[in-house]
């Protein structure tokens, strides 16, 4: 079986859930091949996981020696492993520094680039990926036309399924990366509090124009820890200055498609459902019986959130038994 | 300094999007606006001109059928000082990498010193031109930042990820994408918008380029749809009103799809 590239997501020793995610798709088109940057420690506790999940065979590459440069190193680095192994496609978690390094991989290999898939498949020889378009509306089937197809998969398209393999480890050469670099002085972590990254995370809890104040996402954040989920919010709540833009989900902001996305206060305006709506499920909580939100909601309370929120924290707290 | 912004024309946001069963390709007959996320991009710029003076430039380049202009006016009115509009029906349907390459081409054709995009347009949302731009460019890229700062030729900025933010430093010339949070983008003033109809637009076609039909377009595409669908509407839902136990229903709820 062909080789398929899956980059692997790791931090602190552990996998990231999109990766396990990746190998399952790569185990339906061949053999998984995981690329690990981060040198032989960090590789060495993962190995046993990857093998679990798919992995066929763990390339290690010495984070220090790629350097400080700013993404480049790593698309020299794939573009290496993909002239030495010949893989039928490269996977990549859809992050937005995981499109980058796929969008900058094709323009090196000359490759099509298939962006957010959600699903993959052979056709024949041809590698043909599922992916949800205009915020959901549409489902595509595409393949690249000339080159290694170049997928970024986007998280919680696939339940990671066990596949125990024992895969063999080796180092791979760091390639030269030419050219000038932006380069990277400092690394800040940590503004979001621990919380899980939005576009990964398979919990999301968002809040909007219905929160009322900055200092509500107080009670958007306690519920989102009480679930382990990442905190969302909407175009009017961060244009109103309540929460970071960076959190805004929508067309215009972040698009997501976790496994629970709760939507507190939030009407539903078709600029935030793009950006939400392939969530595999939507609870909402709004004052208003009439607001949008309601049309996509698997269940859905019209109430105020500032009362149904805080008995949602206490009855999880509850049935958790904490 | 040469600073460029690249511009896009995007279907209006708050309209649905759907594809052409025959072309396979988003239908955009519909109203168009300027892409939102590009409106940082050219604030970013202006603010970079106001602090640098005057001999320093603004171009906006868009890829564009004719009706592109009335992003380019928009641009042009909230501050820009020109436009290059490459507008070519050979253009038609290229994929992400057809577009990098053939804005490449005028961008570097404009001459540049920063090269200013924004996150992603909002209809294809890949997010992939401007590191795609960088690579053909044979620059540095420096994606996702605000906070830009410029020492001569040095430009600093903070570059947000998912879990914070990196501080990045770059040389010159050099593409950036910056994020919502870099600035507060302005209206046009009627002063600016009086000023937009004299501000010249120059078009370009591939020709003028030295790009061969044969490079860009649908028919260079390195990806292809095989086909498209609407997506089947959502399975059943409840909509229940708080009777004081609201709360509790959504906890019973998640714990019946084992979600808790």
């Amino acid at each position: 079986m062909s080789d398929v590239l899956v980059l692997v997501d790791h931090l602190d020793g552990d996998v990231g859930k999109p990766t396990l995610e990746m190998l399952t798709l790569a185990g339906r088109l061949g053999s998984p091949v995981a690329v690990v940057i981060g040198g032989d420690s960090a590789a060495t506790a993962i190995v046993e996981k990857l093998g679990q999940y798919g992995a066929t065979a763990v390339l290690t590459v010495d984070a220090d020696q790629l350097g400080s440069s700013l993404v480049a190193p790593v698309v020299s680095l794939l573009a290496s492993v993909v002239a030495s192994r010949a893989p039928i496609a490269v996977l990549i978690s859809s992050t937005t520094e995981g499109k980058e390094i796929a969008g900058r991989l094709a323009v090196r290999l000359d490759a099509g680039v298939l962006t957010d898939a959600v699903d993959v498949a052979l056709d024949g020889s041809a590698v043909v990926v599922e992916q949800s378009v205009f915020g959901g509306s549409t489902i595509v089937h595409a393949r690249a036309t000339r080159g290694v197809p170049i997928i970024t998969v986007r998280p919680n398209s696939v339940t990671p399924a066990a596949a125990p393999a024992t895969p063999e480890v080796a180092q791979v050469p760091v390639p030269p990366v030419e050219g000038r670099q932006a380069t990277v002085v400092e690394t800040t972590v940590d503004e979001g509090g621990g919380r899980p990254g939005l576009s990964e995370a398979s919990v999301v809890v968002a809040g909007g124009r219905g929160v009322g104040a900055a200092e509500n996402f107080a009670l958007i954040e306690q519920l989102a820890d009480s679930l382990s989920a990442a905190v969302g919010a909407s175009r009017a709540a961060t244009d109103a200055g309540w929460y970071p833009h960076a959190a805004q989900v929508g067309q215009t902001g972040v698009t997501v498609a976790p496994q629970l996305y709760i939507a507190c206060g939030i009407s539903g305006a078709i600029q935030h459902r793009a950006g939400m709506q392939t969530s595999k499920t939507i609870v909402a909580i709004n004052k208003d019986a009439e607001a949008p939100i309601f049309e996509l909601a698997d269940f859905g309370v019209v109430g105020d959130l500032h009362t149904v929120v805080p008995q949602l924290i206490a009855e999880i707290a509850k049935r958790k038994g904490s | 300094m040469k600073i460029v912004v690249t511009v896009k024309l995007v279907p209006d946001t708050t309209a649905d999007k759907r594809i052409d069963p025959a072309t396979k390709r988003l239908v955009r007959t519909g109203e168009t606006v300027l892409n939102p996320f590009d409106e940082y991009a050219i604030e970013a710029a202006l603010q970079l001109k106001e602090k640098l003076g005057a001999e320093t430039t603004v171009t906006v380049v868009t890829m564009a059928p004719e009706r592109g202009k009335e992003v380019v006016r928009k641009a042009l009115a909230m501050g820009a000082d020109d436009a290059l509009m490459l507008s070519d029906p050979g253009c038609e349907g290229s994929d992400v990498m057809g577009t990098a390459y053939a804005l490449a081409g005028a961008i570097a054709k404009n001459g540049f010193d920063l090269v200013v995009c924004g996150t992603q347009s909002t209809d294809a949302i890949t997010g992939e031109l401007p590191g795609a731009l960088a690579e053909f460019l044979g620059v540095p890229g420096l994606t996702y930042g605000r906070k830009f700062e410029i020492d001569g030729t040095t430009l600093r900025a903070e570059r947000e990820t998912d879990s914070g933010f990196l501080k990045v430093t770059t040389g010159l010339p050099a593409v950036v994408s910056v994020t919502k949070s870099i600035n507060e983008p302005r209206y046009p003033s009627f002063k600016g918008i009086m000023a937009a109809k004299t501000k010249p637009t120059t078009t370009l076609s591939l020709a003028d380029l030295g790009i061969e039909a044969s490079a860009v377009g649908l028919g260079a595409a390195a990806t292809v749809v095989v086909d498209s669908a609407e997506r089947p509407a959502r399975g059943e839902h409840a909509v229940v009103k708080d009777e004081g136990d609201g709360g509790k229903r959504i906890a019973d709820f998640l714990v019946s799809r084992k979600l808790l």
